[in-house]
């Protein structure tokens, strides 16, 4: 266990440093000259030359991306030209909104997603099986952001039941006093109820859309799993030794499913970050995807390298607690 | 249900190569008079608010979209096919080198990538191909290292080798055709998600740019309208992307169970 | 004496694409209180199917079309599914080929028995765990206490087939079930572990069936033999009868095919091939690979008694 641990740890450097690399090079190529647009539309060439060479960008590549690495654990991800602030200050003040709406659609498509699976897999051929693989066949082919629209029109619009798509909380609505940044929570914590309604009137949607997009992968892979491990050699072992069906199914199939499907709730945590841009851009949640979004079509294009950024460094340290856990989860692993 | 969806793939590939000629309107014309109306027998799918024919606008964006699809599915195929044989076949540090370099690119999740990728080179459609194109290229990448890792120690491999065949031909001439079957099975799925990945990209405004019809592009215009209820401008586009990407996936399903039974469940 | 089991005219059917597989036509065997009884055949011949079928294992495309299975006074193929449940592991066990992928990847092998214990036969968790690691000692395990703790994959296969012979036998079952309990195990393992079913067989006193394709382990273990050919059981001897005046046609053939070390001897095998059990042919499904076939056999092959307690299906030979 402790070699798997220290590989998987170390495993994170390389991965980081190829994260910034990508995005280095993506800055790097970016149209138009940085300086150019730092030193302004009145500048004259000798300006731009000076600042170019303030900037560091006459210097060669391996130079400059020293200095975009040492910038980066300085925190200077650069600066908006929309807000006027620094891109990393930009980012941490949305980043609770996205993380509520992810952690929202997470749960919706776990606590969904996981049982639909598993029976569709033990009640084999079922009408609960073949709705599981309709929607999942067919939610793997709706855009998600036609599927908010979709929902919007229908539950807003159609039959009045969600909030207008206007933040993350309704119209004259006090904010609950700030501890994890999570608006549900934090009303929770300090016993606003209508803040909390509010709040998870408005979260609602946009959850339900984000967790159902990403539901339809996730659903097919515990179904295919379930049915892997109940035409395994142990489970018909089990059969034989007369232990009762919950016992079986519930019991011992369920227990060796889970453990590939710790895995694959990092694959789902990549699909979720994906859908959360689309999604914040359809619901108007003022998260980091629809700041990225807002930023670029303002023709800002610092933020959008950033948030790749950002999403990249948090997807590699997901990816890495997700490994973790399935090393803790499987004891072939924990125990070598 | 495969025949259905392939019969649904032409009919989109074959109106759309054939658009200009069978559609009886023009898409970028405005016509003023008639804008925003509901679906009717003049227009089967309605006007946007340029008083535009949206059927006739939807079929000339299947056009881009999947041209776009499939330059991309097309690009990432070869070059991830060629990549993965090499690595495959050779090993030691071209392996690990171009293992690092792919899992570098699925270091991020694939559609955000593709954002920053569209974002620093530009709107132009050629800009989201290249975009596209370099985040498909590790699942082929990976697939035909795979299949290489498999196939190369057969027989007819050992045959080829000892009879003199130079290294290259041997990649290509004998290994990789048998590589083959599930990089097709897998180009077909992923020609979904290309059209997915295009028609999200110009929704937020990164992809293709007006006038030129997309259906990523329409529905983003389309979504200013709910709230008001014209519900026709939105919900054509996303159905069109919708029912392309699913008669995708259901033909790639079907090549699956013909080509390579033993992929099932994966 | 009666019989712990008979089984009688079992006939089993599988609905496939193609068509209905015979896999099993009227087979017959019984096992006698302690006794060691070894069914054995070709791969295909239909014995791992009878052994499911006895426990009430088999799943559609498979069924049971006829036939009684007496246990315990009762016919096990009338029993409802919570009563066979019962019978499972706790009167009749089952020992299978494949050890480690037998136990449970995620649970510590003795908690694997533990719960057998608790359940089939009402033993508190504590006296469960005391059962189950004094099981593990008999089983040939050296430091049950520590193994009772370990997962599948820290043992070998030869300790994962004794924990399965240990879990087996925990419940103090009547028979035991071993279908090819020693493939893929190296052979001294595997010598080791028939030893082990022999004797753990000998001091609980329940009776062990066990089939393989393999007459060599038949011939180390087993009292009597059941030979089956084509889902046909077509003789029953005890062992030595078995290897010295082999009655059956096909039982002749398998033992002259035999490749012997000692002398030097020509191998023989079996002319023609097993037949399709899609189609099989009527009556004695060995009638086209037997060089005594007659017309009769098609109608059906009589059981004769050649010797005490030893009988064979075939026209062609003399009985008693």
């Amino acid at each position: 266990m402790l070699g798997y641990v220290a590989r998987r740890v170390l495993l994170v450097i390389p991965t980081l440093l190829g994260v910034t690399i990508v995005t280095f090079v993506l800055t790097y190529v970016l149209p138009g000259n940085p300086a150019l647009v730092k030193a302004g539309p009145l500048a004259t060439p000798e300006h731009i030359a000076e600042m170019e060479r303030r900037m560091g960008l006459d210097r060669p590549m391996t130079v400059q991306y020293w200095h975009y690495l040492r910038g980066l654990f300085h925190g200077d991800l650069g600066e908006s030209q929309t807000t006027g602030r620094p891109v990393l200050e930009d980012l941490l003040q949305r980043v609770p909104a996205t993380l509520e709406l992810t952690l929202a659609a997470l749960l919706v498509a776990l606590a969904v997603g996981i049982p639909l699976g598993v029976v569709a897999a033990v009640r084999r051929d079922g009408w609960l099986d073949h709705a599981s693989r309709l929607i999942g066949v067919g939610g793997v082919a709706m855009p998600t952001f036609w599927t908010g629209l979709l929902a919007l029109y229908v539950f807003f619009y159609a039959l009045g039941v969600a909030p207008p798509p206007l933040g993350r909380l309704g119209a004259g609505i006090t904010p609950p006093p700030r501890f994890t940044g999570l608006l549900t929570v934090d009303a929770l914590l300090s016993l606003q109820w209508r803040a909390l309604a509010s709040a998870l009137h408005q979260l609602a949607l946009p959850a339900l859309v984000l967790g159902f997009s990403v539901m339809a992968p996730l659903t097919r892979m515990v179904r295919a799993t379930m049915l892997e491990v109940l035409e395994s050699d142990y489970v018909k072992a089990a059969w034989a030794a007369g232990l009762p069906r919950r016992t079986v199914v519930y019991g011992d199939a369920l227990r060796n499913c889970m453990i590939p499907v710790v895995t694959l709730i990092g694959v789902v945590f990549g699909f979720l970050m994906a859908g959360n841009v689309v999604v914040e851009s359809v619901f108007a949640w003022p998260g980091i995807g629809n700041y990225a979004v807002t930023a670029m079509m303002s023709k800002d294009s610092g933020p959008i390298q950033s948030f790749v950024l950002f999403v990249g460094v948090v997807y590699v340290f997901v990816n890495l607690v997700v490994d973790l856990a399935y090393g803790l989860v499987d004891p072939r692993i924990r125990l070598g | 249900m495969s025949l259905g969806a392939v019969v649904v793939i032409l009919v989109v590939a074959l109106s759309a190569a054939a658009a200009p000629v069978i559609m009886p309107y023009d898409p970028d014309e405005p016509d003023a008079e008639h804008a925003l109306e509901r679906p009717s027998l003049r227009h089967w799918m309605g006007t946007d608010l340029y008083g535009r024919d949206q059927l006739t606008r939807i079929v000339h964006a299947g056009r881009v979209d999947l041209l776009v699809a499939l330059a991309a599915t097309a690009i990432a195929l070869s070059l991830g096919s060629v990549l993965g044989a090499i690595s495959g076949y050779r090993g030691g540090w071209t392996d690990q080198l171009l293992m690092r370099a792919i899992d570098t690119i699925q270091a991020f999740p694939s559609f955000i990538l593709a954002m920053g990728i569209a974002a620093a080179l530009g709107n132009r459609l050629s800009n989201i191909v290249i975009a596209i194109a370099i985040t498909h290229v590790p699942i082929y990448g990976r697939l035909v290292r795979g299949e290489m890792l498999r196939v190369r120690e057969m027989e007819y491999a050992e045959a080829a080798r000892t009879v003199g065949n130079r290294r290259r031909r041997i990649i290509f001439h004998h290994l990789l055709p048998n590589c083959l079957p599930p990089v097709v099975v897998q180009a077909t799925l992923a020609m979904g998600f290309a059209i997915l990945t295009v028609a999200a990209l110009s929704y937020i405004g990164l992809g293709i740019r007006p006038p030129t019809s997309e259906w990523g592009a329409m529905t983003a215009e389309g979504a200013g309208y709910i709230v008001s209820g014209e519900w026709w401008v939105f919900l054509f586009p996303g159905t069109a992307i919708m029912a392309t990407v699913l008669s995708f996936n259901l033909v790639g399903d079907a090549l699956r169970d013909v080509l390579d039974p033993r992929m099932k469940g994966v | 004496m009666t019989p712990l089991l008979a089984v009688e005219d079992l006939t089993i059917h599988f609905d496939t694409e193609d068509g209905v597989v015979h896999a099993v036509d009227g087979a017959a065997l019984a096992i006698g209180p302690g006794e060691v009884v070894g069914l054995v055949g070709e791969s295909g011949s239909g014995k791992s199917v009878t052994a499911l079928a006895i426990l009430r294992l088999l799943r559609p495309p498979a069924r049971v079309t006829s036939g009684r299975i007496r246990f315990d006074g009762r016919d096990l193929l009338a029993l409802s599914e919570e009563e066979m449940r019962a019978v499972r592991g706790a009167r009749i066990s089952m020992v299978f080929q494949s050890p480690r992928t037998s136990l449970n990847p995620v649970l510590p092998v003795g908690r694997q028995i533990e719960r057998l214990l608790v359940r089939h036969r009402g033993a508190r968790p504590a006296e469960a765990r005391a059962q189950a690691v004094a099981m593990l000692r008999e089983a040939g395990l050296a430091e049950p206490e520590r193994r009772a703790r370990q997962y599948a994959h820290q043992l070998s296969g030869g300790m994962c087939q004794r924990v399965m012979v240990a879990m087996a036998l925990a419940t103090n079952p009547r028979l035991l079930i071993a279908d090819e309990p020693t493939t893929g195990l190296d052979v001294s393992i595997a010598a080791q572990i028939l030893d082990l079913l022999r004797d753990l067989g000998r001091r609980t006193g329940a009776a062990i069936l066990l089939i393989t394709h393999d007459l060599g382990v038949v011939a180390r273990l087993c009292d009597r033999v059941v030979v089956m050919h084509a889902g046909q059981t077509v003789e029953w001897a005890p062992v030595r009868g078995l290897f010295h005046a082999p009655a059956h046609p096909y039982t002749r053939a398998l033992i002259r095919s035999i490749p012997r070390v000692d002398r030097a001897v020509a191998m023989e095998p079996i002319a023609g091939v097993v037949p399709s059990l899609l189609a099989p042919p009527p009556g004695c499904r060995f009638a086209s690979r037997c060089d005594l076939v007659r017309t009769q056999c098609a109608a059906g092959a009589p059981v004769r008694t050649v010797e005490a307690e030893h009988r064979v299906a075939c026209v062609a030979v003399a009985g008693v």
